[in-house]
């Protein structure tokens, strides 16, 4: 039973499936009151975490996300149920963390994940086309430098506590979540009560949410920068077909739940300076390539015992905080009395993405196995 | 003469990106060692694609996968 399960999830039917999943629960969480074209976001929950533990002040985007808790722990749930739990560091780490720290900057600059790239496209936010191009141009930069021997060398096999490390940390969120301690007068645990952070979907449903995706995403190993790397790479359409699965099924839900708004200014949570939205996401994807896997894929990994994917995560957390401290993220647009004012970086968040490509470059460059 | 690719504790594509390479060189048969079931099921999926035959064995955490023409 367990190796047929494997066998559809290693197989294209399962990489749709999964797919359909995310772009099917995505929209529902947004009806149920997660932020507009952002039923799940991996980097804007995770900036959302950061600011709930006091990582950074921005009062509008502050949560403990139960979706990212879910998401790690319905990965590590599957890898135990098939056997594939499995303890590994090594390879590269504090280069891993820095481009979590990256790719959260870009992302930032941006205001998303690829996945929500593909929501806010399946919204009707035109301006997610740029990002979306940036994100390619990202992972074929990427490609390139995997072409020319790029490789942060091999992890090692080590204690099962290492693997650990990751799932009982979001158990901890989890209780903190519950619980709500202040820690401090005017301290953390902080909860936003304005903005996109205090808009959630109640927290059992965003939970089992997460576990579902975090469970089948582990089997069938969706990645949404991984779909366009194979396809680069080696014409290998089996990821992205996951991926295509996903903007397709949000499409219609958003139509299904009147969540549909065709535009190219004042979306969502999101801005209309494109070329930063643009290079933004190029800084991303060129940072997940560089580590191996999107956001998403990152909190998989990380459940089924990757301590170096926990550490690109751990990584995005600390960027979120960094870039909301030295407003290096975006701000969205903004409409007041029908003017728009179009929204965002300023010149510290400029400077941060093309400093950020400049480090992810160097990275590319000088990690590289001589080939014989 | 066994064509050896140690992909062990490397991470996603490289396990796959050794084996196109193994490949390209034309040597068969290639023994690919990877120690996850993502890798396995990578490497696999490549050689199908490209029309091998491929035997997996299970060495307990680790497999090796034998590509042949």
């Amino acid at each position: 039973m367990l190796n047929r399960l494997t066998r559809f999830f290693a197989s294209r039917w399962g990489i749709i499936l999964t797919g359909a999943v995310i772009g099917v629960i995505a929209p529902l969480l947004q009806k149920l009151g997660n932020p507009k074209n952002m039923g799940i976001c991996v980097a804007c929950f995770e900036r959302d975490i950061a600011g709930a533990l006091g990582l950074h002040r921005a009062a509008l985007v502050q949560y403990i996300r139960p979706e990212i808790i879910g998401f790690v722990l319905g990965a590590t749930l599957a890898a135990l149920l098939f056997g594939e739990f499995k303890a590994r560091a090594g390879s590269a780490p504090i280069v891993r963390f820095l481009l979590g720290v990256l790719a959260m900057i870009g992302a930032m600059a941006f205001l998303g994940c690829p996945w929500r790239a593909n929501l806010r496209l399946a919204g009707g936010d035109l301006t997610a086309i740029f990002g979306l191009l940036g994100l390619v141009a990202g992972i074929a930069i990427g490609v390139w430098f995997l072409r020319k021997g790029y490789n942060l060398g091999r992890a090692q096999k080590t204690y099962p506590a290492v693997g650990w490390i990751m799932p009982v940390l979001m158990i901890g969120l989890l209780l903190l979540l519950i619980f709500r301690p202040q820690f401090s007068e005017g301290g953390p645990i902080f909860f936003s009560e304005s903005g996109p952070g205090s808009l959630h979907a109640p927290l059992l449903i965003s939970l089992a949410a997460g576990l579902l995706i975090g469970f089948l995403a582990q089997r069938s190993r969706f990645c949404t920068v991984g779909a366009v790397r194979d396809v680069i790479l080696m014409r290998d359409t089996h990821l992205i077909s996951g991926v295509g699965a996903l903007l397709v099924t949000a499409f219609v839900m958003n139509l299904v739940l009147g969540q549909f708004h065709l535009g190219m200014t004042a979306q969502p949570v999101a801005h209309s300076s494109n070329l930063w939205n643009f290079l933004g996401m190029t800084l991303a994807g060129l940072a997940y390539t560089l580590a191996g896997g999107c956001p998403g894929r990152q909190l998989f990994l990380s459940g089924e015992g990757d301590g170096d994917a926990g550490l690109f995560v751990l990584g995005m957390i600390v960027g979120a905080g960094i870039a909301h401290n030295f407003t290096l993220a975006a701000k969205p647009d903004a409409l007041s009395d029908g003017v728009l004012t179009v929204g965002g970086l300023n010149a510290y968040g400029m400077t941060a993405v093309l400093l950020g490509l400049v480090v992810t470059l160097v990275i590319g460059f000088t990690m590289r196995e001589k080939k014989a | 003469m066994t064509v050896q690719v140690d992909a062990r504790g490397l991470s996603c594509p490289q396990p796959v990106i050794l084996a196109v390479e193994a490949v390209q060189k034309g040597e068969f048969p290639i023994e690919v060692l990877v120690d996850t079931v993502t890798s396995r099921e990578n490497v696999s999926r490549m050689a199908r694609s490209k029309g091998l035959k491929i035997e997996i064995e299970d060495l307990g955490g680790e497999f090796k996968l034998t590509l042949s023409k």
